[in-house]
């Protein structure tokens, strides 16, 4: 139970992050943070004590392995994250060439 | 098993507070990779090759882009924030010990609900597959790959494959779509 544990401890620190840090790349690594913790959570109840990687050779199919589904869907997941983050860092760029700052206290002229 | 899992958890978790709270954003990126590359070791302890090899790459890329943020940005900001200091008050005072108690408060709770959320779940090690015994089984003859992943990427989930793939384009779009505007004057 303690890796669970320490996964949902990760995902509170970036929670932490993303709500008490003033620059917008520390947000958005906080927002990262919680992915990541997330993504091990996911592969962790997927895993079996002595199974192989789910790679299986057909001329020798003894041993168990692991449960393949989590993976492909954290996969999945670990691409769209990249995505996210790619688009979150160009909303960044953009606020930095406005504003000439990361600091979100700064960025509060948002009005038409 | 269970014990080095527990090690790369920790530092995670010590490379998340230290990036969170760095000085000088270079190190607080470099931190954040500390975390990434460690949740590479991490897939690979939990015996999933194919999520190791696309976190690297994705980390990869993640931290060039970050960097790249930050190189157009100047030190102006930084400078000003440092000469900025608390007025002749000190930190202990009552409003911020509140905060720090509804923090505490609020976190004990968060894991309360957590730990009665996993109940459920058996101890780490012990799974019972139940969808994919029947991928495992039939899977390589069924779709001729002999990597079960991406017999279910691929095959059994094709079309949430092709919806990511969307998802991207989507992404790839919308990041042309901010980084191509002229800013205009108001």
């Amino acid at each position: 139970m303690i890796p669970y544990m320490l996964c949902f401890v990760l995902f509170l620190v970036g929670l932490y992050g993303v709500l008490t840090r003033k620059n917008i790349l520390k947000i958005i690594i906080g927002l990262c943070v919680m992915e990541y913790s997330l993504y091990l959570f996911l592969a962790m109840t997927g895993y079996i004590e002595g199974g192989a990687a789910p790679i299986i050779d057909p001329a020798n199919r003894a041993g168990s392995v692991v449960d393949p589904l989590p993976q492909a869907i954290v996969l999945t997941a670990i691409v769209i994250g990249l995505a996210t983050t790619a688009l979150l860092l160009a909303i960044a760029i953009r606020l930095y060439k406005k504003y000439k700052t990361f600091d979100i206290d700064k960025i509060n002229t948002l009005k038409g | 098993m269970e014990t080095k899992l527990i090690i790369i958890l920790i530092l995670m978790i010590a490379g998340a507070i230290h990036s969170l709270h760095a000085r000088d954003l270079l190190s607080a990126i470099v931190s954040y990779g500390v975390v990434g590359y460690s949740l590479v070791v991490g897939f690979l302890l939990l015996k999933a090759p194919d999520l190791a090899i696309v976190q690297i790459v994705v980390e990869t890329i993640a931290l060039i882009i970050m960097v790249s943020v930050l190189i157009i940005s100047t030190r102006e900001d930084l400078a000003e924030k440092s000469t900025v200091k608390i007025k002749g008050q000190s930190y202990v005072n009552i409003r911020n010990l509140s905060f720090v108690f509804f923090a505490l408060v609020t976190g004990v709770m968060l894991l309360y609900f957590f730990n009665i959320v996993t109940t459920g779940l058996p101890e780490l090690g012990i799974h019972e597959t139940r969808m994919a015994t029947e991928y495992i089984a039939n899977g390589v003859e069924g779709t001729g790959s002999i990597n079960l992943v991406t017999a279910v990427v691929f095959d059994y989930r094709g079309y949430d494959t092709l919806g990511e793939a969307t998802i991207l384009f989507t992404a790839v779009m919308g990041i042309l779509a901010i980084l191509r505007l002229k800013t205009h004057k108001i």
